[in-house]
């Protein structure tokens, strides 16, 4: 399964309009231009692949020994190949599901990391890895 | 080299990534007010299921639970699509849309490896990065592209890519085998008159007369017979396929101003309007986009697009100029300069074929009144010049209910509606 690359194209310059874009309308350039070019922008940060990363939402605590809640956004890349020790998103019974994927004794397995839900083996050949779990945003309530 | 980029049954497909468990099983997508099928799985045609059929003449497949019927869902559509066209943008270096399902791409300086491997390597990386199924077809014009696109999706062989050469054993093998009517462009009623003069091949056409055929038929047929020898002659932009029309421009000199986008959106709409009605054809959806310079590194680029669905399937100008006028509203941003504005309409129905429904889903007193008005509009303008009449009002900012019994989530474009993950 698995190959240990990670493959990881060029990030696209342009992919999200920068904030430069905020000057003026008339046609003058905005004194504020060239700094507002600095202000950073999340997606930069999180997003490596604009167009292989999608958003979910998680449902259910199993996870939570990976810091992944209940209500939280997962920021999920299909261009990252799975290797052993990622969080991945898969299909499985028709339900989508967040798990660490792992290897025990020769065997892979989709582990939760929660004594109550136990590690599901899987058959290499016909798992279907959705994608990679990069990060996760955590909100707060305030 | 041409090469063509096609997604395999693009909305169902779509749907399928956010729903594996779809995978396999007979799917369809309908119009909007879930009128009737626009889009079908392999395994829905292989039931017999044409496109246009009325969705209520499904619905004891529906309630026994052999099918799946879904509304479309052109948020998603539309942006899975800006996907792909970003995928192929980090591969090569132009991309244009023919449709919201197919891109043409220009596989320049290659040797016969190369090409191979940059046709394979398309192919996947837009089914990895976005999930969506696709083949491609490389060849030396856009007629034999599509031809290799065609051979690609119907011969498991092939694996997703074909290549067609100009003049090679395998290219002739090929067009021996493709009846005319399968050729792009070319409708089956010019096959059948072709197919009296003795022609019944694609490789009978390419090497028939191409200035008799002209003479006799239309300089489309002449211009198809050069692409199958290989002698690229057919823009993009020409839209003999009738599946989709295309309207769009460059401005003499870019602009940001909201009312010049505004006045070019609406022309366009309107002028796409005319083809439609044309054509006799209903428009289902529509596609807007905008475009900054991207050669003009200095400046910032702003490249948005936006698939809405029509109210219902229609071709009157009003709802289509109003659709394209509140995509404009939502994709535009100020402090851009924008080079390229075009309304692109979608999911193209005969009227003929569509009268049922479309009594089922507009005012049906106000249609023949309609279509009496969009007659009158289309002939002053033949007559006495474009825009001699055209809608200066938007219609009344109705609020277009769609009538979606069975729409999946918006997952890319709402945070609301994200895909759930179970943890």
């Amino acid at each position: 399964m698995p190959d240990t690359t990670l493959h990881t194209p060029p990030l696209r310059p342009g992919a999200f309009p920068s904030t430069a874009a905020r000057a003026g309308l008339t046609g003058f350039p905005s004194p504020a231009e060239n700094y507002a070019e600095r202000t950073l922008d999340l997606n930069e940060c999180l997003v490596k692949h604009p167009a292989a990363t999608f958003f979910m939402r998680v449902e259910g605590h199993s996870m939570q020994a990976h810091s992944i809640h209940h209500g939280d956004i997962l920021v999920v890349d299909r261009a990252v190949s799975a290797c052993f020790g990622h969080i991945v998103v898969a299909p499985i019974d028709g339900e989508i599901l967040v798990k660490r994927l792992e290897q025990r004794h020769g065997r892979a397995f989709l582990c939760s990391g929660h004594p109550d839900h136990a590690p599901i083996p899987i058959n290499e050949r016909s798992l279907q890895i959705w994608g990679v779990v990069r990060s996760v945003i955590h909100e707060f309530p305030l | 080299m041409i090469g063509l980029v096609d997604c395999n049954n693009f909305y169902v497909s779509c749907e399928r990534v956010f729903q594996p468990s779809l995978e396999g099983r007979p799917v369809g997508v309908l119009s909007n007010n879930d009128g009737c099928v626009i889009a079908r799985s392999t395994e829905l045609k292989a039931m017999g299921v044409e496109m246009g059929t009325p969705a209520f003449r499904l619905q004891p497949c529906l309630q026994r639970g052999e099918i799946h019927l879904l509304s479309s869902n052109y948020e998603l559509y539309g942006d899975m699509s800006a996907r792909v066209r970003m995928v192929l943008e980090e591969g090569v270096d132009e991309v244009e849309p023919y449709s919201i399902d197919e891109m043409f791409v220009r596989l320049e300086g290659l040797d016969d490896a190369a090409l191979t491997r940059q046709a394979r390597s398309l192919y996947d990386d837009v089914r990895r990065y976005t999930g969506l199924p696709v083949c491609v077809g490389v060849g030396p014009t856009h007629t034999l592209a599509k031809l290799a696109n065609h051979v690609a999706k119907s011969s498991a062989a092939y694996q997703g890519v074909c290549i067609l050469t100009a003049d090679s054993d395998g290219t002739r093998y090929l067009l021996r085998h493709t009846p005319i009517g399968d050729i792009w462009g070319l409708g089956r009623r010019l096959a059948e008159r072709l197919a009296l003069l003795g022609l019944r091949n694609a490789w009978d056409l390419r090497n028939a007369d191409a200035k008799t055929l002209r003479r006799h038929h239309s300089v489309v047929l002449e211009r198809t017979i050069l692409e199958l020898r290989g002698i690229s002659c057919i823009a993009m932009q020409d839209d003999e396929a009738r599946r989709r029309i295309m309207v769009s421009r460059s401005f003499g000199r870019a602009t940001g101003e909201w009312q010049h986008l505004r006045e070019a959106i609406t022309q366009h709409a309107q002028h796409a309007a005319e083809k439609l009605r044309h054509q006799r054809s209903l428009a289902c959806a529509l596609y807007v986009f905008l475009k900054t310079n991207r050669h003009r590194h200095d400046q910032p680029q702003h490249t948005p697009e936006l698939v809405v669905a029509l109210p219902h399937p229609t071709n009157d100008s009003r709802p289509i100029i109003a659709t394209a006028r509140r995509a404009l509203a939502r994709i535009h941003r100020p402090g851009y300069r924008y080079m390229k504005a075009g309304v692109m309409l979608l999911d193209l129905l005969d009227t003929e074929h569509h009268q049922l429904s479309l009594l089922d889903t507009t005012d049906d007193t106000e249609h023949p009144r309609n279509e009496r008005l969009m007659t009158t509009l289309d002939t002053l303008n033949r007559r006495m010049g474009r825009n001699t009449i055209g809608f200066g009002l938007p219609t009344a900012n109705a609020p277009w209910k769609l009538r979606c019994g069975n729409l999946s989530s918006r997952y890319t474009t709402r945070w609301g509606e994200l895909l759930k993950v179970k943890a």
